[in-house]
């Protein structure tokens, strides 16, 4: 055992509020949780395990910013440089008097750019990809169990197991990774 | 935490428990499909080939097969595109502006209501397409490389913007839809038997399995995404309702257009939401998830819109007679007392009296009831943009060329071909895609599941 590296010991939980709490408990001892596998969002996980805020709607916004740069290149070099036409007698050589005519390109492209451009990026982060392995070591953890992974460090192997049943595990396994 | 007044109505009915959910959603997946479900499925197929014999007819012969003449060159294929893309929108209102106003009665049926967008947005799609006539030059539409002609697009017209809308519209409300499904089609993985089945779901499911990090990115992913599909879905109808706006038509030329469409597009969409949702929760037991409160719900919602609608009716008559302007008034008295008085009329008794029913609490709560008010809504909202593009133009400027219009086999067999269309693609997904958003719904079971409510009274908290 001593080639690897993490020592996992994996609990399973048949409720998110028990779950939580042996989270809590875990961590008091100064245990690390690596992962949980839920098969539903847990309200208040985040802030127990120590996750923190993700920045994707930060990225979202960037990617709203480039799709409205997108949009104005678009009209601006269509409309106005390259083949300006007179259309009904509208100012169109000039983007700033025609710029109202455009706002719907504008607004659209940007909520195009934001939407993919996040959904993709959601995709990579969490290494999502059509025919992928499923993620979760366990397949009950999509219908209704609640799976914990402890990394074991240097500590007490016997009483994080201990621990572990303390807190309403309904099954503890040991696994090493 | 898991705290909800008790005066709020459980929303998950019975004595459910996680595990409960999963098998009931799954239950359609898994199961063999009811005879009706094939009966209904062959009835809609043959319709839907006869739609593509009536659209192949077009492509091969032209556009003179349909009823159109000089004076009225758009008529039901203008129709139905708007009246397609107005259902389309009450998937994206429940499942994006519901979603940000927390409203947590969307999530037993924002899988089926966006699922109905999508399908409807298809039906939709195909009517400008079939339109331009020469639908092998159709990419004309994007802003394409100068050597295709010595144009580009042009970014001022109402019609360009409606391609940006729709495709925007369209493939936002796909991967919004699809983000939202995944860890869905994970719980079918997990419990599927069959190899094949398994396979499928694993390629479906993108190898989702529930870490933290996940959950927590999916959650903000869903919250910004309704965030761009809320003002995306008001920009689509307003979009298409510019396509009448800015022509100098009578009847079409006015600033209240744009809500006046949104409002009746979330009409027609929540009346068709309830016209398959009451079919669902009975063909596939769902009448726990779907409960008699989500019906009236949307009975409401379609009672409050369709008063919104009936209003901008008025106010429309109105104006066009404040205006002054001559043309403006005929337009609207020869909508009302002209050859098309009874489409007009049916318009004003589906969309504005047929509604106003729903007053009553007995009638809302009405299975039966709702289900024919759901038909006569989506028949009054087809009347409704038959009214606005057909009476407008029927009668133009010069009486010589006043005609009529009166619709080719051709014509009726692509709407009847959409609709055929259309319920192919519900009923396969209804047998093979989790109708109900299963992992969503799970957050929700102990604050608004009625064993759980029952639980807190008894505690005392």
């Amino acid at each position: 055992m001593a080639t690897k590296d993490k020592n996992i010991i994996s609990a399973l939980y048949d409720d998110d509020d028990v779950l939580l709490r042996g989270i809590k408990d875990v961590r008091d001892k100064g245990f690390d949780v690596t992962e949980v596998y839920s098969p539903f969002p847990i309200h208040g996980l985040d802030p127990v395990m120590g996750l923190e805020r993700t920045r994707i709607s930060m990225a979202a916004f960037l990617y709203g910013c480039l799709g409205l740069a997108t949009a104005i290149s678009l009209t601006y070099g269509m409309m106005v440089v390259d083949w300006s036409m007179n259309i009904g007698g509208k100012p169109s050589f000039s983007w700033g008097e025609n710029m109202p005519a455009f706002v719907p390109i504008m607004f659209e492209l940007t909520v195009f750019f934001a939407a993919h451009l996040m959904v993709w990026t959601y995709f990579v982060r969490n290494g999502l990809y059509p025919g992928r392995k499923a993620q979760n070591p366990d397949p009950r953890t999509t219908d209704d169990k609640f799976l914990m992974e402890v990394d074991l460090g240097h500590g007490d192997k016997d009483q994080l197991m201990s621990l572990l049943k303390d807190t309403g595990a309904i099954e503890i396994n040991e696994n090493s990774k | 935490m898991h705290y909800e007044a008790p005066i709020r109505e459980p929303l998950i009915n019975g004595d459910k428990s996680y595990h409960d959910i999963t098998v009931d959603v799954a239950a359609p997946v898994e199961s063999k499909a009811p005879r009706s479900w094939w009966i209904v499925f062959s009835l809609a197929l043959i319709a839907f080939l006869w739609g593509i014999g009536c659209i192949l007819y077009t492509i091969g012969v032209g556009i003179g097969t349909w009823g159109l003449n000089k004076t009225v060159g758009w008529a039901w294929d203008i129709t139905n595109f708007v009246w397609w893309v107005g259902i389309g929108h009450a998937g994206t209102l429940i499942s994006a502006v519901l979603l940000l106003f927390r409203q947590k009665w969307r999530m037993s049926i924002n899988r089926s209501a966006e699922a109905m967008t999508i399908f409807s947005v298809i039906q939709a799609a195909l009517f400008p397409g079939i339109h331009m006539g020469r639908i092998w030059l159709a990419y004309f539409v994007f802003p394409i490389p100068n050597q295709f002609g010595s144009l580009w697009v042009n970014f001022n017209s109402p019609l360009l913007w409606d391609v940006f809308a729709i495709s925007t519209y369209f493939s936002v409300s796909v991967v919004f839809w699809y983000v939202g499904l995944i860890p869905d089609f994970a719980m079918i993985r997990d419990r599927a038997v069959r190899p094949v089945t398994k396979h499928i779901y694993k390629i479906l499911s993108f190898g989702w399995g529930g870490k933290a990090k996940h959950w927590q990115r999916f959650e903000e992913v869903s919250l910004v995404l309704a965030g761009l599909a809320t003002p995306l879905v008001l920009s689509v109808h307003t979009i298409v309702s510019m396509d009448f706006a800015t022509s100098v038509i009578p009847g079409w030329h006015t600033t209240i257009f744009p809500p006046y469409f949104v409002a009746g597009a979330i009409f027609s969409g929540f009346a068709m939401v309830n016209t398959l949702l009451i079919i669902v929760r009975k063909v596939f037991k769902m009448e726990d998830y779907i409960t008699l409160g989500h019906i009236e719900m949307m009975n409401i919602i379609i009672m409050l819109t369709g008063s919104i609608v009936g209003v901008a009716y008025i106010t429309e008559l109105f104006i066009a007679w404040y205006s002054g302007v001559e043309y403006e008034q005929y337009a609207f008295l020869n909508r009302a007392t002209g050859p098309y008085w009874w489409a007009y009329w049916s318009m004003m008794t589906c969309n504005v009296f047929s509604p106003q029913f729903m007053w009553f609490k007995k009638l809302r709560t009405s299975l039966i009831f709702s289900f024919v008010i759901s038909i006569v809504v989506n028949i009054g909202m087809w009347f409704e943009r038959f009214v606005i593009i057909v009476t407008s133009l029927h009668r133009d400027y010069l009486p010589s060329s006043w005609t009529k219009f009166s619709p080719s086999f051709v014509d009726i067999g692509i709407f009847i071909g959409t609709i055929g269309f259309f319920f192919v693609l519900f009923l396969l997904y209804a047998r093979s895609f989790p109708v109900i958003a299963q992992a969503e719904l799970k957050t929700i079971l102990k604050s608004s599941g009625e064993n759980y409510k029952k639980l807190h009274d008894k505690d005392g908290h």
